[in-house]
């Protein structure tokens, strides 16, 4: 039975509060590491060191960057439209940081007396919020490039439109395998699916179109064609500076790990591991961790690798191929759902 | 049919795949995976960079860094005689050199006369080496000393006392068949 829009379980408020605020804080500090790992890996995929003088290792660059940022003029062009100019970042970075409430790092577990679901919160619509999620984010991109009044921010931002609408499309039926095979809409319940064999296995397809299109969704490298630093000179953030400038960053950055996360929920069997390991519950939110930075180095690893699309290979790839497997994906998984 | 007959010497142009369609997408899909084993193979590799500060590319014997002025070794008297054929030799007219006479209480050079000022312009210097060849006494020299910026244009002119000191030998030199 297929259940729309309710939650699934529910935690006592102070609870809900207290995770809040844990998964607020995780999930922010996860984007100066992610930020730090993916110079230093970038710069071993090009047989050089990356930043290696600020701090130990080069570890405590992303805190000199943000700080930089942070401490920079909030300047803006002119023609730029003043509130939606100031808006649209924090468009971008607030529906970032919701997505990532309904990634599940484990199952309800006892703490101290108290049952606690180790998640943001466990709705009944799972990949639809975050579609959701997906879906007003890009008005942070459209709104920015569009307000600043600048043409290299309009064209990024028509860019990035696009972009996005057609790779939703393809990412959205690639999960849709995913749930007929789970039966549930729920991640909790898609991780639960996955007790005896991982999705990644029958649904193969669904995960290369899933990730390809992932790449898309977060304006990575080789689909950074928003972003184009060569030809659109940073595309819909062109004219955005210091703080603003920080949270566009910090928001694509967040989407990275998201989408990484919901990767590794969804088609990684979540906190399972395979081989009959049962570790205990504690262990449960570093096992999704370490598998969304398994992903996250894929991530770097392509971009190290793939120069950009051209905006009409961009285009054919979303709409030629990954729309046709996804749809044949999802028809031989119904197939296969029917008859067994 | 072709409507003309091409001789022998005429080669067919070797054509790529045709682009598009699946057999496209699946070229694309295996060269990406060579991409990406290129890629993965630069992280076997370890990185190449040399941490320049730290670690200093070791120059070749001949390479032409800051110059040296000599003297002679027993005597301790200076080899350059205030000759100035190495401002003259100077394409850069960076060298100048005031000559003075040596006297028996006050004898400075082995030859007449010395350098009573010898100075090198290094903002202006190219480090052809002219001056070496031009020195009938060997007493200028190349070093191999390439570290030479400062905070100030006139800190960069060399005088005779910093060009005859010791330098700090601070540039690694290339070993043999290195």
């Amino acid at each position: 039975m297929i259940t729309f829009g309710d939650v699934n379980y529910v935690d006592p408020w102070w609870v809900q509060i207290i995770k809040a605020i844990i998964i607020f804080a995780v999930g922010l500090q996860l984007v100066p590491v992610v930020l730090v790992v993916e110079r230093k890996l970038l710069g071993r995929f090009q047989a050089r060191y990356g930043p290696n003088r600020v701090g130990p290792f080069g570890v405590l660059q992303p805190i000199a960057d943000i700080l930089k940022l942070l401490s920079k003029e909030h300047s803006r062009p002119t023609t730029s439209i003043g509130p939606l100019f100031t808006v649209a970042p924090m468009i971008s970075l607030i529906t970032a940081i919701a997505a990532l409430a309904i990634v599940p790092f484990g199952n309800v577990v006892n703490i101290f007396g108290t049952e606690v679901g180790l998640y943001g919160i466990d709705v009944g619509i799972g990949p639809l919020y975050l579609f959701a999620c997906g879906a007003v984010a890009f008005y942070g991109l459209m709104l920015g490039g569009w307000s600043s009044g600048s043409k290299y921010s309009f064209l990024g931002a028509m860019r990035a439109a696009a972009q996005l609408i057609s790779y939703e499309v393809s990412q959205g039926l690639a999960l849709i395998g995913v749930i007929m095979t789970a039966g549930t809409l729920s991640l909790v319940g898609i991780v639960e699916a996955q007790e005896s064999m991982w999705y990644i296995v029958p649904q193969f397809v669904g995960f290369i179109v899933f990730l390809t299109a992932g790449f898309a969704e977060t304006n990575r490298p080789p689909f950074d064609l928003s972003e184009a630093d060569a030809e659109l000179v940073q595309g819909y953030m062109t004219e955005y500076g210091g703080g603003r400038f920080a949270s566009y960053y910090f928001a694509e950055y967040l989407n990275l790990i998201v989408i990484s996360a919901i990767t590794a929920t969804v088609f990684l069997g979540g906190w399972l591991l395979p081989f009959g390991l049962d570790p205990p519950a504690w262990v449960d939110p570093i096992v999704v961790l370490a598998k969304m930075g398994l992903i996250v180095a894929f991530f770097i690893w392509i971009r190290a690798t793939l120069p950009r699309l051209r905006y009409d290979q961009l285009m054919a790839l979303g709409w030629k191929i990954l729309l046709p497997l996804a749809t044949l994906n999802v028809l031989v998984t119904a197939i296969l759902v029917v008859t067994t | 049919m072709t409507p003309w007959n091409p001789s022998d010497d005429v080669i067919a142009v070797q054509r790529g795949p045709e682009p598009g369609g699946p057999s496209a997408a699946y070229r694309a899909f295996g060269e990406t995976l060579r991409g990406m084993k290129t890629t993965f193979a630069r992280v076997l590799e370890g990185p190449k960079t040399i941490q320049y500060p730290e670690e200093k590319v070791p120059v070749y014997p001949r390479f032409r860094g800051r110059h040296k002025l000599h003297r002679f070794e027993d005597t301790g008297l200076e080899k350059c005689v205030g000759c100035s054929l190495c401002a003259a030799a100077c394409p850069a007219d960076c060298i100048r050199v005031v000559a003075a006479e040596n006297t028996p209480e006050n004898r400075v050079s082995a030859g007449e006369r010395y350098a009573a000022v010898y100075e090198i312009n290094m903002s202006r210097c190219i480090f052809c080496g002219y001056c070496e060849v031009a020195c009938p006494f060997d007493a200028i020299t190349m070093g191999h000393e390439y570290e030479l910026s400062d905070r100030h244009r006139g800190d960069l002119i060399f005088t005779k006392e910093m060009l005859l000191a010791e330098p700090l030998e601070r540039t690694p030199l290339r070993a043999e068949g290195e």
